[in-house]
């Protein structure tokens, strides 16, 4: 058994602790907003925090995130999560939807650390996010909105 | 082709009122057709005013959701935000009047939903208002329906949901009788603010996709495939698999090998450690040589002709001036974001199906092929998709979930493909060649013209009843619709096969022949001295949709100002889909290599049912054409595809993405196609824009293949 904090739960999970954390969330503790892309670390769509930094959670083993806090889109919340979430709702970013959650989860961590981007900061935190239906100009745009809604 | 629907009504079990469209059984087709008549509700309104819209469509993305709940909610008089929307399970009564079957593909739900849904909306408030008429004993034209309530003299007021049941027993109006608004009267169609109704719970990680998709009990599984696509298995070795804790069982389903386990990791390794012998015949021997030998051999075959006018050899032989170019498309992969996967449950002779699919009618057939039962008893409940671009039009992996099913009954079983086993196992875009000659007269006007295209054919294989006289229609478009008039013009194709399996890829053969027809335009307006621009209106004199994109895109991109040194811009025109559609782009030099700074796209959809989202779409669709210009390409070395995995075939990633701007010029013409529509011309444009820059034409794709690396 290992003990997992998720989205401010504790919870206990009897997996293999090389399963990846992405595996986990999905399949174990059945929380289907982190999505599968590759399994490479090269999409960016199953990003959650762990300790509040951005982590690609299909190349995470479930071993390494025991004791440590892990939060995902369905527990997206606080200042920036809000203001991250009111952007994106108001620009209508998502196509399909499929990447949005991990482009979320990329975009608070980015405004957390940096509340005020430049554009070249924002590609540098986006572009290991791919969006396949290409949402990118929709992206730019609700971050530089969310900025702006916490007064960067 | 017969369009008229019959609209029949019911009383739901709650009470309501149901309608739905019944299509006369000459009109479904033949595999629907054995289905029993169900009646499936487009649309149901409750005693409770809850109104539902059963979608037809599928959602990928292109917000068809929305685009065709708007359709219904104008005429009905409410706001679309207040209907729910339910996805249409697999009926024959939601076929898709322009494709034939229930599928959602070919940039067309919109314009087959035009008429059909607001008629359905428009005779749903003539019947709600005849119900009040009949309840208050007055004539109903002295009544009033909007925002969810029938009004009337004195206050009277009731809500479309008490007036439901009443509705229902009422005749069923003539559909042809029906009065819809004027456009002008319109709200909500054409509204720039409406948001989308599916945002919040993608926002939210709701459980939306087929992936998602999950039942009590569930198992999962990985399959192992041939490495050579069509392979099947000859032995299998399963003892290091099924040593792995937690592993339920091995399944051989002839195409691939199953690992059913209790969680998708488990399966996934088990899966890995199958050792499997593969007969793969003749295809492990196609190669990229092989692909490219075909289409060679295909040029001297007899091609057949999409559309011809004047005497094109003739025309050529007067040219006073005649140029030849030979164009190339490289195979491409689909890498929807979501990987191909599919939850299926086979028990007691019946097949229940949760999937992303773009196609219910050919889900529930494999499903009922590979699953062991009657196509009546299978289920498909058709998920939102991450992403479609005409892969989830093939329905390999459900077969395969349900061969999965049935070797475990009653156990709900959600097989996921690998990112690599969704990249290798693709129905790739088929490589084409085209061979272009142009002439010219002495003043440098375009007067012959002769196209030839040498490609497989997707339709020759999926819906071969479609392809007549050597014509596959998918793939003469782009080149059967040019929008030029030339004296003598010919274009024709030759069905080659490749030995590759090859898919419907967003916009088809758009793409492939407005990147040859595009591209020689530019080479042909450089021969005859002439700007590409002018060049390209002086042939469109019948064809004033065409030219006002073309006049818009170039002033938008400020065509003809100062170009400079380390900077160009390519420009291409075509008719897509029913949509007139012209791209500009800029190409900039930065140290040796190039980039693609911005896009403009001029687009006249005739009417923009979703402004916001026209927009979108376009977008969408030119990442999506720079994806498949600029360094992509499928690679096959003994049968087996080489790329497995997005650092082998990148989709374009935020850094890369132009600026794009779109600029809607609608004509008020009706709907046309609008979710592919901005890819074709992206790669012609780039292509030009290069020529233009480096004086190097890129005649084969992607540019990076031809030595033009984009930063
Ligand atoms: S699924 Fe983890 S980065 Fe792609
Ligand atoms: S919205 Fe479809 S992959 Fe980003």
């Amino acid at each position: 058994m290992l003990e997992l904090k998720v989205n401010g739960a504790s919870r206990q999970v009897d997996a293999d602790g090389d399963t990846p954390l992405l595996w986990v969330l999905r399949d174990h503790l059945d929380m289907p907003g982190t999505k599968y892309g590759c399994g490479m670390a090269l999409c960016g769509a199953c990003t959650v925090h762990v300790d509040g930094q951005p982590v690609r959670s299909c190349v995470m083993p479930v071993a390494a995130v025991a004791g440590k806090s892990v939060t995902t889109i369905e527990g997206l919340d606080g200042k920036v999560g809000r203001a991250v979430r009111q952007a994106w709702e108001a620009v209508d970013v998502p196509q399909c939807g499929y990447c949005q959650p991990g482009q979320m989860m990329s975009a608070t961590a980015l405004l957390t650390r940096n509340p005020k981007p430049s554009e070249a900061e924002v590609t540098e935190a986006m572009n290991g996010n791919i969006c396949r239906c290409g949402t990118y100009d929709r992206i730019r745009r609700a971050i530089g909105d969310a900025s702006r809604i916490l007064g960067g | 082709m017969e369009r008229r629907e019959f609209l029949r009504l019911s009383l739901t079990a709650a009470g309501g009122l149901g309608i739905a469209f019944h299509l006369p059984l000459a009109r479904q087709p033949a595999a629907a057709a054995a289905a029993p008549f169900a009646p499936n509700a487009w649309l149901r309104i409750d005693p409770d005013n809850r109104i539902t819209f059963v979608c037809p469509s599928n959602e990928m993305g292109q917000d068809v959701h929305t685009a065709l709940a708007t359709l219904v909610a104008e005429e009905l008089e409410v706001p679309v935000a207040s209907l729910v929307i339910e996805q249409a399970p697999a009926a024959a009564v939601y076929t898709n009047a322009m494709l034939g079957g229930q599928l959602t593909g070919g940039s067309t739900s919109v314009r087959d939903a035009w008429l059909k849904l607001r008629q359905a909306g428009a005779a749903t408030r003539g019947l709600l208002l005849e119900a009040a008429g009949r309840t208050w004993k007055l004539d109903s034209k002295l009544l009033a329906a909007s925002g969810g309530h029938v009004t009337g003299p004195g206050g009277k007021r009731l809500s479309y949901g008490a007036l439901a049941a009443t509705a229902a027993s009422l005749p069923a109006p003539d559909l042809d009788k029906v009065a819809l608004k004027s456009p002008s009267d319109f709200t909500q169609i054409g509204s720039p603010t409406q948001k989308r109704l599916d945002t919040p719970a993608k926002l939210r990680g709701d459980r939306l996709f087929g992936i998602d998709a999950t039942q009590p009990g569930m198992v999962y599984a990985a399959l192992a495939q041939s490495p050579v696509i069509g392979g099947t298995v000859q032995a299998v070795d399963d003892r290091k698999a099924r040593a792995i804790p937690g592993v339920r069982a091995v399944v051989n389903i002839g195409d691939g090998v199953a690992v059913v386990a209790d969680h998708f990791w488990t399966a996934k390794k088990a899966r890995d450690a199958l050792q499997v012998k593969w007969l793969v015949g003749a295809a492990g021997a196609v190669s990229n040589d092989s692909v490219a030998r075909a289409l060679e051999l295909g040029t001297g075959k007899a091609a057949a002709i999409a559309r011809e006018s004047g005497d094109v050899a003739s025309g050529l032989n007067q040219a006073s001036r005649k140029l030849e170019a030979r164009y190339e498309l490289p195979m491409l992969a689909h890498v929807a974001l979501e990987p191909m996967n599919c939850l299926a449950l086979v028990a007691n002779g019946t097949c229940d199906i949760w999937t992303s699919t773009q196609y219910p009618e050919g889900a529930r057939a494999a499903a009922a092929a590979r699953g062991g039962v009657k196509p009546e008893s299978v289920r498909i409940h058709p998920q939102f998709i991450g992403g479609g671009f005409g892969r989830r039009l093939e329905t390999d992996a459900i077969g395969q979930a349900a061969a999965i099913a049935k070797a475990v009954p009653g156990v709900p079983v959600k097989l996921i493909w690998t990112r690599e086993d969704d990249t290798t196992h693709d129905y790739y875009r088929p490589a084409s060649l085209h061979t272009l000659e142009g002439g010219l007269d002495k003043y440098g006007n375009l007067v012959a013209l002769h196209h030839r295209m040498v490609s497989p054919s997707v339709t020759a294989r999926a819906f071969p009843a479609f392809v007549k006289d050597g014509l596959d229609p998918f793939m003469t478009e782009g080149a059967a619709n040019l929008t030029y008039a030339i004296p003598h013009f010919r274009t024709s194709t030759v069905i080659q096969d490749t030995g590759v399996r090859v898919g419907y890829w967003r916009s088809v053969s758009h793409a492939l022949n407005a990147f040859a027809f595009e591209s020689f335009m530019d080479e042909l307006a450089s021969a005859a001295g002439k700007d590409p621009v002018a060049f390209r209106l002086a042939l469109l004199g019948s064809q004033p949709r065409q030219r006002a994109v073309l006049d818009k895109v170039a002033a938008m991109a400020g065509w003809g100002g100062p170009a400079g040194r380390d900077r160009a811009l390519g420009v291409a025109s075509m008719e897509c889909y029913g949509t007139h559609v012209a791209t500009v782009a800029e190409v900039r030099r930065q140290g040796d290599k190039l980039r693609c700074e911005r896009i403009w796209v001029a687009v006249d959809p005739g009417i923009a049912v979703r402004p916001d989202q026209v927009q979108a779409q376009i977008v969408s669709g030119v990442i999506t054409g720079l994806t498949g210009a600029l360094k992509n390409r499928i690679t096959i070395r003994d049968g087996q595809v080489q790329e497995t995995n997005f650092h082998q075939f990148e989709p374009l990633r935020l850094a890369q993405a132009p600026r794009i701007d779109v600029a809607i010029v609608a004509s008020g013409a009706g709907p046309g196609g609008m979710g592919e529509v901005g890819t074709p011309l992206v790669a012609p444009a780039l292509a030009n824009a290069v020529a233009r820059l480096t004086g190097k034409r890129v005649r084969s794709l992607p540019f990076s293949a031809a030595g033009v690396n984009f930063g």
